[in-house]
């Protein structure tokens, strides 16, 4: 993955400076409180019910054993033992001190870590795909452009004040796994008819409030015009996104109140005058792809035999290989995911403990590095199949091998109101009752592909507008109330849930869940997934069995 | 009242004469809205003269007259209204304008050094108990990912 070189660690440790400074000048009440909230958002702290919670970058979901080490650190020493993976594949710490904020940036700074621009109106951190590098699917590797992204983007001294967040994710395969379509901007690598690699550029998608899918701006860009292309949008964004309305703000409201044609028009008069003065040199991105050349893989991994040899022998382990890993583009490998999903925990927690064992889990099995993906579970990328059984052991062990990747059971959960001051409504309390009901392993694996995202309010952070079923928490004259939607995607058939009917009292949630899920399993054909068959049906006959019961 | 002008604190010399009030003598600034309406009568009188910008403003509609003026003010309504840090790229990037690009107004003491990467090379602050730390921070980071416009 990629190193810092002295000038990346100047930047960060610089940055701690300022923001220590920030931090100080706050506390003696020299600056104001409202100066102080874009300074700290801008570093990735925000003011939240309880406490500070501080959202630490990681760079398109990318982990090395020595950072996880030191995320379990800090959790230790300066939070209460845990801490959270958002579906920015961020990491968050929900009880720092806010006086104390400065050292775990500096202590951040040491394993090339910070939380620079993971909030306020900014260019955020770029994601991308959590097999990016091993997929089967993969045309390119899309992490490199993700670090050119992500240097270019951090301190970007143009668009620091914005209209509102922004958001670049990139995808280098087939199937879209980084919901680049719900991005404002979402880069696509394709091949054109030469056989040549570039970007398809998307903009203007997002959830939040007003879910839309992005719109193909430029079919097919060159690498070497990546930024300049990115300038141009983001230009034009910063010099004409409403400002008088922060629900209208994102560059999606821009893109649709002027219509593609003429936001592209705009676009293109700024490329066409920036383009050959930021010309990325073949020189600077075969350097920056140095840095995510394949580790040493084993060249006779798929000759061993004891891996078959488990997997007929051992059907929990079998479960646990076919839910929770995933084919890799060299045989003999695979990568397995880390569920965060256990019944009994909060979606998407880890704690300190946990964090240490898979670090050294990770230097031991997966070449010392870790990822985080989108639905807020970590994933070993590169484990040997003669591995995963002893793999498979110590994380059923730390309680991390919860065979439900991808099923009904492995949530996009926010904080909801037990910590976020946004909130409306409760969403960990939902989560567990939906987990104590379906306790059926089987029943779960039967249901199959089935993603639910369940979010506290309509700020959206767990995406419920693309769940499949998607739970969207509202405030009822005081009372925590449920929006159910079915049949949103956030895949390559990118589709934003309907909704299904009035929302549901909080006691009524689990039970509307599991009458879905009944009807699904009652009427849907062969092996017809989930999604395909609210396609196919529509959202009636689940609305009528929801509010029948009523 | 002193400002900050090429990392150095210096005396002001110019006024801003509001769209309703006299022309005063001396070096001033005025509004686009009365450069546009006054501006025979302005280049006739011999002195230096500077527009104020404010974020809606369209730097382009000036680009024919930027090298009959000494400043461009970028005068801030509040620190989070970031179209000027554009205005201010665009006017040394595109319109290669080589005079004073002044930043006043409400911007925050913690901006200047994102400032003054995209072209602006003097400072008004809110107070004078400002400048040490607009001079300060200007130095904020010795590196950068993006190339400087100034």
């Amino acid at each position: 993955m990629y190193q810092y070189n002295p000038t990346d660690q100047t930047l960060v440790d610089e940055r701690v400076a300022q923001f220590r400074r920030q931090t100080e000048q706050f506390l003696k009440g020299e600056i104001t409180e409202d100066q102080f909230r874009a300074l700290r958002l801008r570093n990735g702290l925000y003011i939240q019910t309880h406490a500070p919670m501080l959202r630490v970058a990681v760079p398109y979901g990318l982990l090395n054993s020595g950072q996880i080490r030191k995320i379990a650190h800090i959790a230790r020493h300066y939070d209460k033992n845990y801490c959270h993976l958002t579906t920015r594949q961020n990491i968050q710490f929900n009880w720092p001190k806010l006086e104390e904020v400065p050292d775990i940036l500096a202590e951040l700074a040491t394993v090339q870590m910070h939380a620079i621009q993971t909030s306020g109106n900014c260019m955020r951190n770029t994601t991308s795909d959590h097999l990016a590098g091993v997929g089967v699917d993969e045309i390119e590797d899309p992490r490199p452009y993700c670090e050119i992204i992500r240097q270019w983007t951090t301190l970007h001294p143009e668009f620091d004040y914005l209209p509102r967040k922004f958001k670049i994710a990139v995808s280098g395969s087939v199937h879209d796994r980084a919901a680049t379509q719900f991005h404002d901007i979402g880069l696509h690598l394709v091949k054109n008819d030469a056989g040549e690699t570039g970007f398809r550029v998307l903009v203007g998608g997002g959830l939040g409030r007003t879910p839309i899918i992005g719109q193909i701006i430029k079919p097919y860009l060159e690498k070497k015009h990546l930024l300049s292309y990115l300038e141009a949008i983001l230009r034009v964004y910063n010099l004409f996104g409403r400002r008088d309305n922060k629900y209208k703000a994102r560059i999606k409201i821009l893109v649709k109140e002027s219509g593609l044609d003429k936001f592209s028009e705009l676009v293109e008069q700024e490329w066409l005058l920036i383009k050959d003065g930021m010309e990325l040199s073949d020189e600077r991105i075969e350097s920056i792809k140095s840095h995510f050349e394949l580790p040493a893989y084993q060249p006779d991994a798929a000759e061993d035999q004891t891996f078959n040899q488990h997997l007929q022998e051992n059907p929990a382990f079998a479960t646990w290989v076919k839910h929770n890993t995933v084919s890799h583009k060299v045989t003999g490998y695979k990568a397995a995911f880390l569920s965060l999903k256990a019944p009994d925990s909060p979606p998407g927690d880890i704690t300190d403990t946990q964090l240490d064992a898979i670090a050294d889990l990770a230097d031991q099995y997966s070449f010392g590095e870790i990822r985080s993906t989108h639905r807020q579970n970590f994933i070993f990328a590169d484990v040997r199949q003669a591995d995963l059984f002893a793999l498979w052991q110590k994380l059923d062990a730390l309680k991390l091998a919860t065979p439900n990747i991808g099923t009904v059971t492995d949530m996009i959960c926010c904080p909801g109101l037990d910590f976020c001051s946004l909130a409306n409504a409760g969403s960990i309390g939902i989560a567990k009752e939906i987990n104590d009901a379906l306790d059926d392993i089987d029943y779960i694996h039967d249901i199959g592909d089935l993603k639910i995202n369940m979010s506290g309010c309509m700020n959206g952070c767990a995406h419920q507008s693309v769940g499949h079923i998607g739970i969207l928490g509202v405030d009822k004259k005081g009372t925590e109330w449920y929006q159910l939607t079915l049949g949103g995607s956030s895949e390559n058939e990118a589709a934003i849930g309907e909704r299904l009917g009035p929302a549901v009292a909080k006691d009524e949630v689990t039970k509307a869940i599991t009458t879905i899920l009944d009807v699904y399993v009652k009427q849907r054909l062969d092996d017809e997934s989930f999604l395909d068959m609210v396609k196919r049906v529509g959202i009636n006959p689940f609305k009528e069995q929801v509010y029948a019961s009523h | 009242m002193q400002v900050i002008k090429d990392k150095k604190i210096i005396d002001d010399t110019w006024q801003y004469v509001a769209d309703d009030a006299d022309l005063n003598t001396g070096d001033i600034s005025v509004s686009l809205t009365r450069w546009q309406h006054d501006k025979a009568q302005l280049l006739n009188s011999k002195r230096k003269l500077g527009i104020r910008i404010k974020p809606a403003d369209s730097v382009a509609d000036i680009a024919d007259d930027l090298d009959k003026v000494q400043l461009i003010e970028l005068d801030f309504p509040d620190f989070a209204d970031g179209r000027l840090f554009s205005q201010a790229w665009l006017l040394r990037g595109r319109y290669n304008y080589k005079g004073e690009i002044r930043a006043t107004g409400h911007y925050m003491p913690d901006q200047v050094f994102y400032l003054s990467r995209v072209g602006v090379n003097a400072f008004k602050p809110e107070n004078s108990q400002q400048l040490p730390a607009v001079l300060a921070n200007l130095h904020d980071f010795t590196v950068n990912y993006q190339n400087s416009i100034n």
